[in-house]
């Protein structure tokens, strides 16, 4: 516990210590801003909700999820410091657990600083809180599933474009397995359950359910569980390096 | 004895490369074993094994009576390390990242504040601790590197080539810290500087693709060497070269240059005698002035490039080492 908090520590500091962190905020909000504004509508549409803003969350995490990600294990690797990361008197999976979630509470900064978007849309109208606030949440656990994914695929390699390359294909799947695109490729033939069983692997499925407002038990333990897996996966290939 | 390193059959293939290759040695505590070979030769992997960077193909390492497969976390509390090149996280500067390993090593404020300092003195990083690692010279980041490794005081130390990339004062230093600490500790250095082995081990063990072929103190082996007990001998008179030959103890006379003879002795390949003395007398009675007359400086080197130059020189000494080990073991 008290490593992981350690690792965590570092890891964060680290991001701020370096123009990754401004960098990666500064684009973040931006392209919120941009998707929110012009492709989203969100004048047009005049109702006073953040829908436009969180609609696009998948697929600026597609991209910009597996940037953070990529150097997790990888740059490590490359550089070395694995080494002495991995002699140190802790374990395997406190340093898949601190490295995650620095990672991951250096997006939901991000994430956190899209607040004047809230701010707005409460000055313009008299938008739902529970559901802005149903909607952090769900997007909070989405960027954390797609962390998990990319630093799994991180510590695969220690090429980090191969890494990114890579989380964004994996991503990608995992994002549009329930979107029209391809359940209707399955609805032609295939019987519900397995158009259900695949919709229920997306990200968009849960993220949908949860952006409505509902937060229903089976989303959270959804992402959780996804999350958990692929940390778990995360270090597995850890330690199969080790031997290999 | 207390063994604080014990090493086990270790083996290590990648692929149909055997990097080592059945490598067994144990080391007590007040022991420097300097870890000699050239490139490639296994000594890096052989550490990183021991430290738990890597899972052996075969064998076992003990470190502090903790089994490093089983009790991994408990082996590497007992360790400092210094990988291969000194890897560090290049965008902390010294101090932070000092303070992160201290973090991880679970150290208390007063113990860290007093190894800090003691550290920080010791290796001399006052100057450069607030500035980004990958802002220093090699110099100073194997320095870091070094802090890092002896921060927790640790009874066990692993240095991959501690004074690589230093200037000679730098390098004095770190071999003076090193004996500085011996007393108390497990230390294994891996070098390719020879001099080194001479300056700070308490015994050298050389590897060459992956075996120990040579374990001893510097001084056995230095006996080794094929010079071991030579004598110089530099004189203007006729028939030199054949009155040292007829001497019973000499095997052969070589002719350097000029009147310069080296006069090697008999005996097996560990256990040249010493032949000065005949020399001498035979000189007087002869009544020869040398204008040099000494015995070859024993040098490492001579053995290291003998023994790693050629296979079939390799494998006898490996035989003959191995019995060596057995016996210091027992």
């Amino acid at each position: 516990m008290a490593t992981t908090l350690a690792i965590f520590r570092r890891e964060l500091r680290g991001y701020f210590s370096t123009p990754l962190a401004y960098v990666f905020i500064v684009i973040f909000l931006f392209l919120t801003g941009i998707f929110t504004f012009y492709m989203g509508s969100f004048f047009v549409r005049a109702q006073a909700d953040l829908k436009p803003f969180f609609n696009f969350h998948p697929w600026l995490y597609l991209f910009l999820v597996p940037a953070i990600a990529m150097r997790l294990w990888a740059e490590e690797r490359k550089s070395g410091s694995i080494e002495l990361l991995l002699t140190l008197p802790l374990s395997t999976w406190s340093t898949v657990v601190g490295k995650f979630l620095a990672a991951w509470v250096f997006i939901i900064i991000a994430l956190g600083l899209t607040f004047p978007m809230w701010i707005t849309v409460s000055y313009l109208g008299q938008p739902d809180h529970g559901v802005i606030i149903a909607s952090y949440l769900g997007s909070m656990l989405m960027a954390g599933g797609y962390l998990a994914i990319g630093a799994c695929i991180s510590a695969a390699t220690k090429n980090q474009v191969i890494a990114f390359v890579i989380s964004v294909v994996v991503c990608f799947l995992f994002t549009v397995a329930g979107a029209p695109v391809v359940l209707d490729f399955f609805a032609a033939w295939a019987p519900q359950s397995l158009l259900d069983a695949v919709a229920s692997f997306s990200f968009l499925t849960h993220f949908n359910a949860i952006q409505n407002g509902v937060i229903d038990v089976r989303d959270l333990v959804y992402f959780l569980s996804l999350i958990l897996f692929w940390l778990f996966a995360n270090l597995l290939i850890v330690d199969m390096k080790k031997a290999s | 004895m207390d063994w604080m390193i014990e090493v086990d059959g270790l083996v290590k293939t990648f692929g149909h490369l055997r990097a080592v290759d059945g490598v067994s040695f144990k080391v007590p505590k007040g022991q420097v074993l300097g870890f000699l070979g050239p490139n490639g030769a296994g000594k890096s992997t052989t550490m990183k094994m021991i430290t738990g960077f890597m899972a052996p193909t075969a064998g076992s390492v003990r470190v502090a009576g903790f089994d490093v497969d089983t009790h991994p976390i408990a082996a590497k509390a007992q360790i400092g390390y210094l990988p291969e090149g000194a890897p560090a996280y290049p965008d902390m500067t010294p101090i932070s990242f000092l303070n992160f390993i201290a973090d991880v090593r679970g150290m208390d404020a007063a113990t860290r504040a007093e190894r800090l300092d003691y550290v920080i003195a010791n290796v001399h990083l006052e100057a450069v601790l607030e500035q980004p690692i990958e802002t220093l010279s090699k110099g100073f980041k194997r320095r870091v590197g070094l802090a890092q490794a002896i921060l927790h005081n640790p009874p066990v130390l692993i240095l991959d080539e501690p004074t690589d990339g230093l200037d000679p004062n730098q390098k004095h230093e770190v071999r003076s810290l090193i004996a500085d600490m011996a007393k108390d500790k497990a230390i294994i250095i891996s070098t390719h500087i020879l001099e080194e082995v001479d300056a700070i081990c308490s015994r050298a063990m050389i590897i060459n693709n992956g075996r120990v072929v040579a374990d001893g103190t510097p001084g056995e082996l230095e006996s080794q060497s094929p010079l071991f007990n030579a004598v110089l001998i530099d004189c203007q008179n006729d028939g030199v070269a054949d009155a040292l030959t007829a001497l019973s103890n000499v095997e052969r006379v070589e002719q350097m240059e000029g009147s310069l003879y080296r006069v090697y002795p008999k005996g097996s390949p560990n256990g040249k005698q010493s032949i000065i003395a005949e020399v001498a007398d035979l000189a007087s009675r002869q009544n020869w002035s040398p204008s040099q007359l000494t015995v070859e400086a024993p040098r490492l080197d001579e053995v290291f490039r003998s023994i790693t130059g050629a296979a079939a020189v390799t494998d006898a000494i490996a035989s003959e080492t191995s019995d060596m080990t057995h016996g210091e073991a027992a």
